[in-house]
């Protein structure tokens, strides 16, 4: 079956968010738990317990991350190369930060010292909560668009020196989709350990919900209210037909207030991916208090798609607003690869997508069940 | 202007962070096979020692796997962080195997890595199996993109380059996965890794074996790597990656440095065994030579002729020439000048427009160069011819020593009196750290033998970059060697304190330090 290049193009938006979904999902669970790991475990056993909740699955779900990474590469070239030198900085901390997870999960307790565990502690919260903060940030820069643009041979060029570019990125509003995107992965992760795990630790975590479910709630309503009347959105006045050949230079961008709502009035059904993150986050805590953290976990995962989902669709569709030449914005028409590359890309992923899907569910159902302080101390030797 | 520091920092941060991370990649590639045999051989005879010597080896498997992810991490994002041009350039070929790595390699090893050291409890031993299985599986697909990746970069086939999008573009996926450069580099790297397995194997072995430890589990663990072994060494030597250099003109070009061939070797090609390659001279001074055999490695023919620098040179010039019409050309298409005429000359010029841009290290508009540049610019089309030189003669070298000692080792293992030869066995725990030589030096053979290209015959390296500043690149360069050298202390730390404390470190209460209650320091 031969897709339309414009359908195709269209199908890659989505999937992309779809991957970005399935990360925070997947990847964003153990994030959450390693930003609680040094607060719900007070004591050792109790901390491994938290990562041995983690310990079997991680590896498979940071690959989310790194398969998003390498789907913009292949479906959406020019913003990977935009977006990752521009954030250059932004993109080594999350790096560094990851560094710690790996190594940090085998290592920690193969040795017996307190110091030794206590400082990789540090470092998986490091690995979770760095980055789950600066995605945020990320998006939040995206949204007030990226001080760079292509020259004629479509290279991309910024301001100055990236390391001092760092501080801008660290503006209040993209601050606060940091805090968002921080509490919003905290409060999933929270309900990951409420389900599996039980006295103290399922206590603690089930209290962190609470917390973290409420700072979401009140930053993304914040961060809409912003949206709305504080920051200016990017508007496309003319383009080239939407199964052009990409060409990022052929349009005209107008910077404007309230245009990153035109969607919500061009297509009202938008207005659910807002309405999902919103009740999505309630629910969760309503249904984390009364300790039903199997269905908490539903909704927590609806209310982080509807998170993802109300900046993607803000933002259509505009992937990359550049602030310093609007014109050289990346859009989804425009930073696309070839028909040829989206075809193959779109076939790769609707074959394995739905295998890797079975498979990890398969690993889950295996390992499923609490883990409990005794079970721990009776395989000390062989768990993490 | 191209910023010449700028270029060679972020060339060294490249090198710096892939050097690392093919620290630890060759080893999962050949250990996840040797637990599977291992478990295998469990699962048949239910004999608990070979499940010990599953759990063991996994052990530290399980060290060198964690910072293998943590290392690779970086190599999925940088092509995007510091070569964001070159992710424009090439993106629409090169980025799809790399997605497809993770979605058909990364997930299924990922996924399945995690149930292997913690599911032995939870698991059936055929699903547990099954499990060591899919993750060597997935591991071994993943070199297979990643290298389908890499083989594209030295021969960009099934790609056209267009004006409108200022790209390359897919035009034939299969052949960019068939391709031949491609296949032969994955059969010798992960044979490769296979070897490095083996002789880590071996070589842990006989230290137990020396000290007498454990015996039966240590002659066991020998066996299966030596055999596994010698299968792979075989592989690696005779399938060497030679085969793929007689494609393209880099290829070619990286072949001549190789060898120091200065001038074209007429069939049958003669090998220059040793020698001082000189790039001024364009000789090489005080070669030793044996006849036929360069002919046979490179061409696999004695009636073929091997192309000598000069030859490739001249062919270069030629091209530069071509390309600055081709460069010429493309201005005219951006510029807004899209009549058929302008289209054609550009399409039959446009294999050479790679050539054009390698001027654009010394003139802002190749239009503009001297006769010196164009000829400079042809020089530069074939790489430094040292360094090659011996890196290619030290990997081949310690292939071949590694070829004898696993056919002596595997001789007195059948033989039965391998724990007897005490010198082969120290021989075997020194060499260790020879298949690593040899694999680091792979990759220099391989990516410092690509320049001056990025993608060959396509853009140059130093065009590739992102538009970052020298100051970004050291704080970066600085920050990775940091953490890698520290992380690497720290693996190297555990590495070495579990080896030593062999499989008593499983707790059975079967292996030597529980049964002597000497244990050096009680295992986790």
């Amino acid at each position: 079956m031969i897709l339309d290049y414009e359908i195709l193009k269209f199908i890659w938006w989505a999937l992309v968010g779809t991957l970005l979904i399935g990360f925070a999902i997947t990847d964003g669970m153990d994030m959450g738990a390693g930003n609680l790991l040094p607060f719900v475990g007070k004591k050792d056993e109790e901390r491994r317990v938290v990562i041995n909740v983690v310990g079997p699955h991680w590896d498979g779900n940071q690959v989310w991350f790194i398969t998003a990474g390498g789907a913009i590469f292949a479906a959406w070239p020019a913003a990977y190369a935009a977006a990752f030198s521009g954030f250059y900085m932004a993109m080594l901390l999350v790096l560094f930060a990851l560094f710690f997870r790996p190594v940090g999960f085998d290592y920690r307790s193969k040795i017996e010292s307190p110091k030794w565990r206590k400082a990789w502690d540090w470092g998986l919260f490091a690995g979770g909560a760095i980055p789950s903060l600066i995605f945020g940030v990320a998006f939040g820069n995206l949204l007030q668009g990226v001080p760079f643009y292509l020259d004629e041979f479509l290279k991309p060029h910024y301001q100055g020196s990236l390391l001092m570019a760092l501080l801008p990125l660290l503006n209040p509003f993209a601050l606060l989709c940091g805090v968002i995107s921080f509490a919003m992965l905290t409060m999933h992760g929270g309900v990951w350990l409420q389900l599996r795990t039980e006295g103290e630790v399922a206590t603690r975590s089930k209290k962190a919900v609470t917390i973290m479910g409420f700072i979401t709630l009140i930053g993304f309503i914040l961060g809409g209210v912003w949206v709305a009347y504080g920051i200016d959105g990017y508007r496309v006045i003319t383009q080239p037909a939407l199964d052009a050949l990409p060409n990022p230079l052929a349009k005209q961008v107008e910077v404007a207030p309230g245009a990153w709502l035109d969607i919500y009035s061009n297509y009202p059904v938008a207005i659910v991916a807002p309405i999902a993150g919103i009740f999505g986050v309630a629910i969760t805590v309503l249904l984390s208090r009364a300790g039903r953290a199997g269905f908490a976990f539903v909704t927590s995962s609806l209310a982080m798609a509807g998170i993802i989902a109300t900046a993607g669709l803000s933002m259509f569709p505009f992937i990359m607003p550049s602030s310093l030449k609007p014109d050289s914005s990346l859009t989804l028409w425009d930073a696309s690869s070839s028909h040829l590359t989206l075809t193959i890309m779109f076939w790769a992923v609707v074959i394995f997508l739905p295998i890797v899907l079975l498979y990890t569910l398969w690993c889950y159902t295996r390992m499923w069940g609490k883990v409990t302080v005794e079970e721990i101390e009776r395989r000390a030797h062989m768990a993490y | 202007m191209i910023d010449q520091l700028f270029v060679d920092l972020s060339r060294l941060q490249f090198a710096t962070t892939a050097l690392y991370h093919f620290l630890f990649v060759p080893l999962t590639l050949g250990l996840t096979w040797i637990l599977v045999i291992m478990e295998s051989t469990y699962v048949i005879t239910g004999k608990e020692i070979y499940r010990d010597m599953t759990k063991f080896w996994g052990k530290l498997f399980g060290i060198n796997f964690a910072i293998g992810v943590t290392t690779g991490l970086t190599m999925e994002f940088e092509f995007g962080t510091n070569w964001s041009y070159y992710s424009h350039y090439v993106g629409d070929v090169f980025g799809a195997p790399l997605a497809i790595e993770g979605l058909m390699a990364f997930f299924l090893e990922s996924t399945f890595v995690g149930l292997f050291f913690l599911g032995w409890e939870r698991l059936s031993k055929t699903q547990h199996l099954m499990v060591t299985f899919l993750t060597a599986l997935g591991s071994n697909l993943s070199a297979l993109w990643i290298l389908v990746a890499n083989g594209w970069m030295q021969l960009p086939i099934g790609a056209e380059f267009s004006a409108e999008t200022m790209r390359m573009e897919m035009v034939d996926f299969a052949a960019v996965v068939f391709s031949p450069v491609a296949q032969a580099k994955f059969i010798h790297t992960v044979s490769a890794g296979y070897v490095t397995a083996s002789m880590f194997v071996m070589g842990i072995s006989s230290y137990y074996m020396l000290k007498g430890r454990d015996l039966g589990f240590a002659k066991r663990s020998f066996s299966v790597g030596c055999g596994f072994g010698l299968a792979a060494v075989l592989c690696v030597i005779v399938l060497g990656d030679e085969s793929g250099y007689t494609l393209g003109h880099a290829q070619e070009a990286k072949l001549a440095a190789i060898e120091g061939e200065y001038h074209t070797e007429e069939a049958p090609a003669a090998f220059t065994l040793v020698g001082m390659p000189n790039d001024e001279k364009m000789e090489t001074e005080y070669a030793v030579k044996i006849p036929y055999a360069l002919g046979l490695i490179a061409t696999r023919s004695v009636n073929e002729e091997v192309k000598g620098i000069h030859d490739i040179v001249a062919e270069s010039e030629v091209r530069v020439r071509n390309g600055i019409i081709a460069h010429n050309l493309l201005l005219k298409l951006r510029s807004g000048d899209t009549s058929e005429a302008t289209k054609a000359a550009f399409e039959d010029v446009k294999q050479d427009l790679g050539f054009g841009l390698l001027l654009k290290r010394y003139v802002e508009n190749p239009a503009d160069a001297t006769e010196e540049q164009i000829k400079q610019a042809a020089r530069d089309s074939v790489p430094p011819s040292a360094p090659l030189f011996w890196s290619f003669r030290i990997m081949v070298a310690c292939g071949v020593y590694m070829l004898a000692l696993i056919l002596a080792g595997f001789y007195f293992n059948m033989k039965r009196t391998l724990a007897e030869k005490k010198w082969l066995l120290r021989l075997f725990l020194y060499s260790i750290p020879v298949p690593w030589i040899a694999a680091e030096l792979g990759w220099v053979v391989a990516e410092y033998g690509r320049q001056p290209w990025a993608i060959a015959e396509v853009l140059p390296t130093f065009l590739a970059t992102s538009s970052l500043t020298t100051g970004d690149l050291i704080f970066s360069l600085v920050g990775f060697v940091l953490f890698y050298t520290i992380l690497l202390i720290i693996e190297m730390f555990l590495m070495f304190k579990f080896a030593r404390l062999g499989p008593s470190s499983l707790h059975t209460g079967k292996y030597y330090h529980e049964t002597h209650n000497t244990a050096p320091q009680a295992a986790e």
